[in-house]
């Protein structure tokens, strides 16, 4: 098996093994946007109104939750150490790694989020566009989250300080995603401005995130 | 293959940990890193494996692939162990196998003496065992240099003799060792002596630098 391949079927069973955390963040996601509806009153309209965002604040939270372990295990027991004098470049096993992530906390959240459209008065298009611009936004949120697990890697409580790293960064990503999901809604901007933005967003962020990793990782060797 | 140190110096949270250290290695040498605790041997080898950037002085590799670093042609076994509790031990190392370079892993795990509990998660090994597994990964993966940090340590009588032999035939089919030690030296090792804070570095064949704070 090659290297990279090897390593994402690691992270991949890692995370649903347990004490892996795969669904950590999918029940986060549901607890938060079922209190909604208790929170706001029965509103119908407002809650139609508001769905899409809370959709998306929940899912940028909950994406958060499992970003401090991400390289922070590997750090702790010396896998790190191997990964970087591995021969693989360290940014396409960072890459990868945030690939795994994804995978096992992104998607989750994707395939969560129409089944909450439904606690929060969504019609089904609407609900498809919070869907389609999750799947496309929320691998910004992990290759971003990336670049802060790798600065508070070497912390033992790192997650406050991540989220309070991140979360800033993550405003471009959360005001094109909703932008784009109230389109569908409203209408009255298209929704495939937005909708690129917002892929444009995930594309740099798949470029940057693991290079500016990877600097962070090596620039901290100790 | 030759591995020379010109004048390295190490600077770990603020404290010099040595300095103008010398010494060369070449293939078939076993160099054993020895000195009191805090002396700089697990620093050493963390430099040498490009995990720890030195603050004066150089690393320089002769022979050996030109394209890779000194630390991609090495094996750095350092106190942890890089495996993980919730993955089987045969996962474990057919994981580094695959992704360090790809080996032979059923032989490795039967010549330390794991093949019988390769589907035991290594959250269950006892220290002596995950240090048998870190071994394992030495043979499944051919690499010329191995870098070992207290390779012997948590090993019974039988594991200290099985690492003796791996280590004799390592540096016999042309590979280099570093190793940090406490204790006996292994067989046919020269010594680089560390002399914490401060440094006195001997490379073993004449002409030390000696240079005391």
């Amino acid at each position: 098996m090659s290297p990279l391949s090897a390593l994402l079927l690691r992270d991949l069973r890692l995370a649903v093994r347990l004490g892996g955390g795969a669904l950590i963040g999918v029940l986060f996601f549901l607890i938060v946007v079922t209190l909604v509806p208790f929170a706001v009153g029965p509103d119908l309209a407002l809650l139609t109104r508001i769905g899409p965002a809370m959709l998306w604040l929940g899912a940028l939270l909950a994406s958060l939750l499992g970003l401090d372990r991400l390289l922070a295990s590997d750090h702790e027991d010396g896998s790190l150490d191997l990964l970087l004098t591995g021969r693989m470049p360290l940014e396409l096993a960072l890459a990868v790694k945030a690939f795994a992530h994804w995978l096992t906390t992104g998607v989750p959240l994707v395939l969560a989020a129409p089944v909450l459209g439904v606690l929060l008065n969504l019609d089904p298009s609407s609900t498809a566009a919070v869907a389609i611009t999750l799947l496309v936004g929320t691998p910004a949120l992990t290759f971003i989250g990336l670049i802060g697990a790798a600065l508070t890697v070497a912390l033992r409580r790192g997650g406050l300080l991540l989220a309070v790293l991140i979360l800033p960064l993550n405003i471009p990503v959360l005001i094109f995603g909703v932008a784009a999901s109230s389109a569908a809604t409203a209408g009255t901007v298209p929704f495939r401005g937005p909708l690129l933005i917002l892929c444009a967003l995930s594309l740099m962020s798949l470029v940057l995130g693991p290079v500016a990793a990877a600097i962070t990782l090596r620039q901290g060797l100790d | 293959m030759q591995i020379v140190a010109e004048g390295l110096a190490c600077v770990r949270g603020g404290r010099e940990v040595f300095r103008n250290l010398h010494f060369a290695v070449d293939r078939g040498e076993m160099l054993a890193i020895t000195g009191p605790n805090g002396a700089g041997k697990s620093s050493l080898l963390r430099v040498v494996a490009g995990l720890v950037r030195p603050s004066e002085g150089r690393l320089i590799l002769h022979g050996g692939d030109a394209e890779l670093s000194i630390g991609e042609q090495a094996h750095y076994v350092g106190h942890q162990d890089a495996f993980k509790p919730s993955l089987t031990v045969q996962e474990n190392l057919v994981f580094w196998s695959d992704f360090l370079g790809g080996g032979e892993v059923a032989t490795s795990l039967a010549c330390v003496g794991l093949y019988a509990l390769a589907h035991l998660p290594a959250r269950y090994l006892s220290a002596g065992q995950r240090r048998r597994l870190s071994l394992a990964r030495l043979l499944a993966v051919e690499r010329p240099l191995w870098l070992l940090d207290e390779p012997g340590s948590a090993l019974d009588a039988a594991g200290q003799g099985l690492l003796a032999d791996i280590m004799v035939a390592h540096v016999g089919k042309g590979g280099i060792i570093l190793a940090a030690v406490h204790g006996p030296l292994p067989q046919a090792a020269r010594e680089l002596k560390l002399a914490g804070a401060g440094a006195l570095a001997g490379d073993g064949r004449g002409a030390p630098e000696k240079a005391r704070l």
